[in-house]
């Protein structure tokens, strides 16, 4: 065990409202890396977007972090991160992960004995890299050569095709890892918000903590599911790729 | 929200429970939420009812441990409860049965509230008592109605596996609400079926339009391949079988090799 590399796995999204779905990516995610026999993974930031995004339906970020730190309060090795969602603008996936690989390097003075981080995505994120225009080589290049990716997919998406179809991303194959889904569990967060709205019951899609943090604050309405509609999201207005590596 | 001609409805779901998972939870909140928006049933209660030792399944592990995962799983609920009685038989009892059991408990249940209020309708209840039976549910008696998957309505055709009069008596004499994938033609199992058909207004279809298949044959595997099943169970569930060490590879051994109760019992004779 000693001979393995510490890793933490970041991921960034919506969380509008965080689902077992997402907290159970994480969970697969690190028996996949275990599993390599390469790494051990000492630690999982879920880091919600913020306000600016710009997406229909969006919650307030406050909420989104409260449900998240509700929902993850007691995992024992994946936690909240609030730096991105109080920032002004939307911020470039990559700028996110230096962000908090300068916060472990702080932590751990020296670059040697310092965790890897790498960024937790859905198999619908990676399929952003190959659309034109929306993501900088350079940034495609930090994210997936100098970070790395872990991509878990559900049955439908072909995870590989989209890191055969990019050359970038080709080239650091080794350093994207492909997580297997077996069990379909597309618990969306689009569909907990319908539900929600439609005074329909979320009990075991959601942890109870957040389902009553919900009710308590009077989340999700037929009227906040207006909120931003018609708008255009952040990172398009702008040419670049959505901030969500885990998708609803 | 309660109307005096609304049904009083109780959900029994019966099945190995090995171990129990969210989406078995998940089936008794879209069967209420089903029910309740018809306007015409109010649901008051849910029972899950985990299979006997008897039934032979492989990997069947001991009922006691399956009871109390169960109780363990529907603790934050404030209407799904666990129904001992079937676990606790020594022999594989018949769904029927197990059915008529919850059936004459709720019976008894109404019968003591009864003796408490004799006075006021201590008659009009003894009349009403002489109904039929498609007209229980409408007195103060709930009616019970099994909670199912697709699955147990397309296992109504499998040869041996089922009585056919029991299939009369489910969905005839109490009812089947049975929750169905979205994509999936569940009405064409009560098409195919002559029984079905006859008492397909006492069949209720649900569509389930999120995805959910944690199956407890795939919770098992990775338990014993040492993976994570966190959060595809309630966390108490987890706990449970981790202090307990469930779900082994020997465990999964259990009756390899033995023949399902019901399909030794009703082909006997036949072979």
């Amino acid at each position: 065990m000693a001979s393995r590399v510490p890793l933490v796995l970041l991921a960034c999204g919506s969380f509008n409202p965080i689902t077992l779905q997402h907290m159970r990516l994480f969970e697969l995610a690190r028996d996949h890396m275990h599993q390599t026999g390469q790494f051990q993974v000492v630690g999982g930031i879920l880091s919600p977007v913020s306000d600016v995004y710009g997406k229909q339906g969006l919650a307030p970020a406050r909420h989104r972090v409260a449900m998240a730190r509700l929902a993850l309060g007691n995992s024992d090795w994946v936690r909240v991160d609030d730096w991105e969602s109080k920032q002004a603008d939307w911020t470039e996936t990559v700028v996110t992960m230096r962000h908090h690989y300068n916060q472990i390097l702080e932590q751990h003075q020296n670059t040697a004995g310092a965790p890897q981080l790498k960024l937790l995505c859905g198999a619908d994120f990676l399929d952003t890299f190959k659309v034109p225009g929306l993501w900088r080589d350079d940034h495609v290049a930090e994210v997936a050569g100098r970070f790395g990716v872990v991509c878990v997919s559900r049955g439908s998406l072909q995870p590989d095709r989209a890191v055969h179809e990019c050359d970038t991303l080709s080239r650091h194959r080794n350093n994207v890892f492909l997580v297997r889904e077996w069990v379909s569990n597309e618990i969306s967060a689009t569909e907990v918000r319908r539900a929600l709205r439609r005074g329909l019951s979320v009990k075991y899609l959601l942890p109870d903590a957040v389902i009553d943090y919900i009710r308590r604050h009077g989340l999700y309405t037929w009227e906040s599911e207006q909120r931003n509609k018609g708008a255009v999201l952040r990172p398009l207005a702008q040419q670049g790729a959505p901030p969500e590596t885990l998708s609803d | 929200m309660e109307k005096s001609n609304q049904t009083k409805v109780v959900l029994l779901a019966c099945g190995s429970f090995n171990p129990v998972t969210n989406m078995h939870l998940r089936m008794f909140e879209l069967a209420r939420d089903h029910l309740q928006d018809t306007g015409n049933y109010r649901v008051i209660k849910g029972i899950i009812s985990p299979v006997g030792d008897g039934y032979k399944k492989k990997g069947l592990i001991e009922a006691s441990h399956r009871i109390e995962m169960a109780k363990l799983a529907t603790e934050s609920s404030d209407w799904v409860t666990v129904g001992p009685w079937e676990g606790q038989q020594a022999e594989w009892v018949e769904t029927a049965k197990v059915i008529r059991h919850h059936y004459e408990e709720l019976l008894a249940a109404e019968r003591n509230k009864d003796e408490v209020d004799t006075v006021k309708i201590g008659k009009k209840r003894r009349h009403e008592d002489r109904d039929g039976w498609a007209h229980h549910g409408r007195t103060g008696v709930p009616q019970l109605k099994l909670l199912c998957g697709a699955d147990v309505l397309e296992s109504f055709s499998v040869p041996n596996l089922w009585k056919a009069e029991d299939i009369a008596e489910i969905v005839g004499r109490f009812g089947l609400v049975c929750i169905t994938r979205a994509g999936s033609d569940a009405w064409k199992f009560v098409h195919q079926s002559d029984t079905l058909w006859r008492h397909r207004k006492n069949i209720h279809l649900v569509k389930e339009w999120v995805t959910n298949e944690i199956s407890a044959t795939h919770v098992r595997r990775a338990l014993r391949r040492g993976q994570s099943v966190r959060y595809l169970l309630p966390d108490p569930v987890v706990q449970y079988i981790r202090e307990q060490g469930l779900y082994t590879a020997e465990s999964e051994e259990k009756n390899a090799d033995v023949v399902l109760a019901p399909l030794q019992k009703y082909s006997e004779g036949c072979n």
